[in-house]
């Protein structure tokens, strides 16, 4: 994967340090150089074309970046890309099939869970990360998981009837 | 947002990364759970020119009671661990009640307690807990370990005392001198705000008496404030509805709020007093000083 850095005259690109990892994400295993402020949000959109993870507010507040570390949910803006060295990450490209929509991905649709769809991948792995731990969560739990996503749209409700729908198919 | 540019090393063991930051430059970092270093670096408030992530140092992620009573928790501990623990739900009632509103539950994968404390933001829910139950913290150096109670930690907003070539390894709650009992509310406007008002409170009472009574305010304030007076009051005799009243008049007493979007001096000198009475008057301090 090839990075490009602004030349700064005085600051030759050879100066800038950079660090070789290796990761895999959404099964894929991949070799990346980057430099070690590189935010991990930006390894996945710009580094490796995935920009089904949004950012939002770049502030750790919304959760709209919200990716799958080792299957835990972080906040892709707020970690650094030389860390996932050595680990994997899923992201919402990795939840369909070519044939078939994740469970969740058809409970999104089911039930009405997005309107403008800026925050549903971040909801979706968020969610992911609940169902995977927790596959018969109540209302409750699922408002609890999903509590550190914002939605500007919806009033979550139909957020939440979708992961209670798709919980209840992955369960069937 | 980028953060400026820093030497990153991710050593894995403490020596190293203690070598790291004695040799490093004037102004290193070290990287836990960075959910609020990351942040802070990429708002240029903070422009670190190393940064040692301890991520990859083994053996740090506990949790544990030790022989002699005391709770030991490592620098990768993560608020999600704490959230999730046993060990909190059935001996230590003010950190159980905490865990569950520090920040988000996706924050909460990554951020870690020790690190909460060494940010000594004024905001920090895990401060006031850590303050009320008497803890301290565990720093290791190129001249050993020492350790440091947590009001003499912080020295002002978002500064510690730690030298830089030290790193804190764990915090410590000392041994309970009785039953505890105690909580933490957390008024916030959503979740993963900052609190409006936290109140921690933590007690231990032996027979009817109070032995040991923690009293510490999030949010109110230039700084965590320890109510010792409030807490005093409640030493030496039993909790009743005089004790407790008298704890929630000193501790709004010894709250210093400011007025902003989060709401009024006023009222949150008042929310302190409703959250000391609802801590100290709840029926599971009275069934526990009944048992």
């Amino acid at each position: 994967m090839t990075l490009v850095y602004e030349d700064h005259d005085d600051e030759a690109a050879s100066d800038i340090p950079v660090r070789r990892i290796k990761f895999t994400i959404n099964g894929d295993k991949k070799i990346a150089e980057v430099e070690p402020r590189l935010l991990l949000a930006h390894l996945i959109r710009r580094g490796l074309g995935l920009t089904g993870t949004h950012m939002g507010c770049d502030t750790t507040n919304c959760g709209a970046c919200t990716v799958l570390v080792d299957g835990q949910a972080v906040k892709s803006c707020t970690m650094l890309a030389v860390q996932v060295d050595g680990h994997e990450i899923s992201t919402v490209e990795g939840m369909a099939t070519s044939s078939e929509l994740h469970p969740l991905q058809e409970g999104f649709k089911e039930e009405h869970g997005l309107q403008c769809g800026f925050c549903t991948p971040g909801m979706m792995m968020a969610a992911k990360a609940l169902l995977d731990s927790n596959p018969d969560p109540t209302e409750e739990e699922v408002r609890w998981a999903l509590s550190g996503n914002l939605c500007r749209c919806t009033g979550y409700q139909n957020i939440v009837k979708s992961v209670l729908w798709a919980a209840e198919k992955l369960r069937s | 947002m980028y953060p400026s540019r820093f030497r990153y090393e991710a050593p894995r063991s403490l020596d190293e990364a203690i070598g790291l930051l004695h040799d490093g430059g004037d102004y290193a970092k070290v990287l836990a759970g960075g959910q609020s270093l990351v942040p802070l670096m990429k708002l240029r408030f903070a422009s670190p020119e190393l940064i040692v992530d301890i991520n990859n140092v083994p053996g740090l992620s506990y949790h544990r009671t030790e022989a002699d009573g005391s709770l030991r928790i490592g620098a990768l501990c993560r608020h999600a661990d704490l959230e999730r623990s046993d060990l909190l739900k059935t001996t230590q009632p003010t950190m159980a009640a905490a865990a569950p509103v520090i920040a988000d539950p996706i924050v909460r994968n990554r951020g870690t307690l020790v690190g909460s404390l060494c940010h000594a933001d004024p905001q920090g829910d895990w401060a006031s807990v850590v303050l009320a139950l008497g803890g301290s913290v565990v720093a290791r150096g190129p001249r050993g370990a020492r350790t440091i109670l947590l009001a003499d930690l912080v020295t002002g907003p978002f500064q510690n005392i730690l030298d830089p070539d030290e790193i804190a390894v764990e915090a410590v709650i000392p041994a309970a001198r009785g039953v505890r009992s105690g909580g933490y509310l957390k008024l916030e406007r959503r979740v993963g705000d900052f609190a409006t008002v936290g109140v921690a409170v933590a007690v231990e009472t032996s027979g009817e008496n109070v032995t040991r009574a923690g009293i510490a305010l999030t949010g109110v304030g230039g700084s965590t404030i320890g109510a010792t007076a409030a807490a005093d009051a409640l030493v030496g005799r039993p909790l009743t509805p005089d004790s407790i009243g008298q704890a929630a008049e000193l501790a709004a007493e010894a709250a210093r709020p400011r007025t902003d979007h989060r709401g009024s001096a006023e009222y949150k000198r008042h929310m302190v007093r409703t959250f000391v009475l609802r801590l100290l008057s709840r029926g599971d301090l009275a069934a526990e000083r009944a048992a």
